[in-house]
């Protein structure tokens, strides 16, 4: 029955307790005179498993705190930091809409507008390509094709942002410009939204470029997900007689949409923080945007752009509150993200129908 | 094995080498202002050829930073294209001097299809344009300064500096000086409330980038940027009323019309200066010197350094694109040299 190297680890002070095994050749080896196996003189030489145990749930408590401590830490340092700011402007700063260095008047209400307004336009624009890939190469894909759109979609990943804002600013800012603006103003004119002389740099472009950058992380995280859908909850759904897209409807995008909500959370981080890209394309001009064409301006953008030349005590202190508020915007929107989640989840199993 | 310690060896020479070598040297740390760092880093690595003893290591982190830094005494000396102000130098914990070096000019670019001459412009016209009263190419004051050519009859898009800069600060400075209703709206600073329309781009490069794609637009960029890139660029209507185009002699020129009245301390602007053959939108920029170093070798090496500048730095300045002090500053700043403790 039992192995002898079982048998040590049961019982360290030698021979099996239960007449189980009585008889077993095995039993022979363990007789008090018999020369002990390296296994058992290992577990031997040992003290006791306690001060270890105790020392290792310690240093792993001190990792998992240590993210407490960094949050607070930064948490801090933006406040104590922005303090002047602070007391000057008090929470109007938020909801207020002004940037005049030379006066001394700050509000950032422009910058969160901006910061919430292309990250949402990205994700609009991500979610549904992203879900699209994850399910074709999951679903769909013909082998031979599988490996390399996996491999081409983490490559997009890996490309960093200000290559990304490179091609948007010779490329992308163009096409806008000359071709794809002209035909939105032509046929979705009416909407309202793209009203206003089209520069080619603005919200929409700092979108677009916003929401390739997400893509490839929200399809890849959703493809892993998606793959750990066992395959019997795939066959059940189809032995019942299900089409195909009623088999991924019901049989996949149903078990895994809370880590394709998760997916998307990590995109849209990425969206709200991304710094260089938008920097290049979003036109800097700190307006609420009546359209899309407008130029917009972004809470990580006005910290890059302006950080290094500003001058007087007040004005790097207003610096240091819009990074505040971008602390502040990605922890509530996660927030609010997750609370999404649970309303969408609450009470059902996440494989309920 | 043996080759083992051989290695073992010589990496024990280089070591001491490498330490022994720093030990004699003297560093020193500057930071500051990015528009002079090209000739800044080139006199720094020629002072270093002739002077093995003394490094000087210089690091572009902007006007502010700089300021900042040599207020707080964490870098030997600073630089910024523009100068402290009174409440600046009252608060920083270290009393510094400001030293002029070179000068810069920033210049109005734009692109219009078709047209193959270059544009004058009058400053009021150019503050009105980035404030949105003029919006069309052919605007009666545009088409004024320009006579017999054909201006089109297209909107306007202006695109300025989105990051704080020197030479944000030098082109309000003077636009300040132009229009009144500049001075009182939006005044002048690194980085300003853009009062009209238009598109923030960082850097020269953003805005040349912006303005060399996009038809109808219109920039400012610094001089030696539009020169190395080959750029065309407007004449500006200096004080005496002339369109002049810059050139590092115009900007020269400006300087030499300022120096009359050149205050002790240099912090002057030479905006808008008078002189048939001042270029309007022109600047000094500054080190900012401690006048008193804490460790006297260091003050020693930075005099030395400064010495050097003005005897062999500054020639080099115009093949450059930068603009070299006119002699009666560069006979003053000898004398203040010698002021540095």
């Amino acid at each position: 029955m039992s192995s002898p190297i079982i048998s040590v680890a049961q019982t360290p002070r030698q021979t099996d307790p239960s007449g189980a095994s009585q008889g077993s050749p095995v039993q022979q080896d363990v007789g008090p005179e018999a020369p002990k196996s390296a296994v058992r003189q290992f577990l031997m030489s040992r003290s006791s498993g306690k001060a270890a145990d105790t020392t290792f749930l310690a240093i792993m408590l001190m990792c998992a705190l240590s993210i407490f401590a960094i949050v607070i830490f930064i948490l801090f340092i933006l406040i104590a930091r922005s303090k002047l700011s602070i007391s000057q402007f008090g929470f109007k700063f938020f909801t207020r809409s002004a940037w005049d260095p030379v006066s001394g008047d700050f509000g950032a209400f422009a910058f969160i507008y901006g910061t919430l307004a292309t990250s949402l336009l990205a994700l609009l624009m991500a979610v549904p390509l992203a879900l699209g890939v994850a399910v074709f190469l999951t679903e769909l894909c013909p082998q031979k094709l599988r490996a390399p759109i996996s491999f081409l979609t983490e490559l997009l990943a890996a490309i960093p942002s200000v290559v990304y804002g490179l091609w948007a600013v010779f490329v992308l800012v163009p096409l806008m410009r000359d071709q794809l603006g002209p035909l939105l103003q032509k046929y979705l004119g009416w909407t309202q939204l793209f009203n206003g002389y089209n520069f080619g740099v603005g919200l929409l472009t700092a979108s677009i470029i916003l929401a390739i950058m997400i893509l490839p992380i929200i399809s890849s995280i959703a493809r892993d997900i998606m793959l750990a859908v066992p395959i019997s909850q795939r066959e059940g759904v189809l032995a019942l007689g299900a089409t195909r897209w009623e088999m991924i409807r019901m049989g996949v995008l149903r078990n895994a949409r809370i880590g394709i909500v998760g997916a998307i959370i990590l995109g849209l981080g990425r969206a709200l923080g991304e710094t260089m890209a938008v920097t290049m394309v979003i036109g800097n001009h700190p307006e609420i945007p009546n359209s899309l064409f407008s130029p917009g301006y972004t809470l990580a953008s006005v910290i890059a752009n302006e950080f290094t030349e500003a001058t007087g005590d007040v004005y790097l202190s207003a610096l240091i509150e819009i990074g505040l508020a971008l602390f502040l915007v990605t922890i509530v929107v996660n927030a609010i993200a997750r609370a999404l989640v649970w309303a969408v989840t609450r009470g059902a199993p996440a494989r309920a129908h | 094995m043996r080759e083992k310690r051989v290695k073992l060896r010589l990496l024990a020479a280089l070591t001491i080498a490498i330490v022994g070598g720093t030990a004699v040297a003297q560093n020193i740390n500057a930071a500051g202002a990015t528009f002079p760092n090209p000739i800044y880093n080139r006199w720094f690595t020629e002072y270093a050829k002739a002077h093995p003893s003394v490094h000087i290591n210089y690091q572009p982190i902007g006007s502010g930073g700089g300021i900042r830094q040599v207020s707080d005494g964490t870098v030997d000396f600073g630089a910024s294209d523009g100068p402290m102000t009174d409440e600046q130098l009252s608060q920083a914990k270290v009393k510094v001097i400001h030293i002029p070096t070179v000068l810069g000019a920033v210049v109005p670019v734009y692109n219009i299809p078709n047209l193959n001459r270059d544009l004058n412009f009058s400053g009021d016209v150019i503050a009105d344009i980035y404030i949105g009263k003029i919006q069309k190419w052919n605007d009666p004051r545009i088409a004024k300064d320009n006579p017999g050519v054909n201006l089109p009859d297209h909107q306007i898009l202006p695109v300025y500096r989105s990051d704080g800069s020197g030479t944000t600060y030098i082109f309000t400075d003077y636009l300040s000086k132009v229009s009144p209703e500049w001075q009182s709206k939006v005044g002048r600073n690194t980085s300003v409330k853009w009062p009209g329309p238009g598109v923030g781009q960082k850097g020269n490069e953003g805005v040349a980038g912006m303005v060399r794609q996009a038809p109808y637009s219109f920039g400012y960029v610094e001089l030696i940027y539009a020169l190395q890139n080959k750029m065309s660029y407007g004449a500006v209507k200096n004080a005496t009323g002339k369109f002049l185009k810059a050139t590092p002699d115009g900007v020269t020129a400006a300087a030499a019309a300022a120096a009359k009245n050149m205050p002790a301390d240099y912090r002057v602007s030479i905006t808008n200066a008078g002189g048939d053959s001042s270029y309007p939108i022109s600047s000094f920029t500054w080190l900012l010197i401690p006048r008193q170093f804490s460790d006297p070798a260091k003050g020693r090496a930075v005099k030395d350094f400064l010495t050097w500048m003005l005897d062999k730095g500054e020639s080099e300045a115009a093949g450059m694109g930068y603009a070299p002090l006119p002699a009666q500053v560069q006979t003053m700043v000898r004398k203040t040299i010698t002021t540095i403790k």
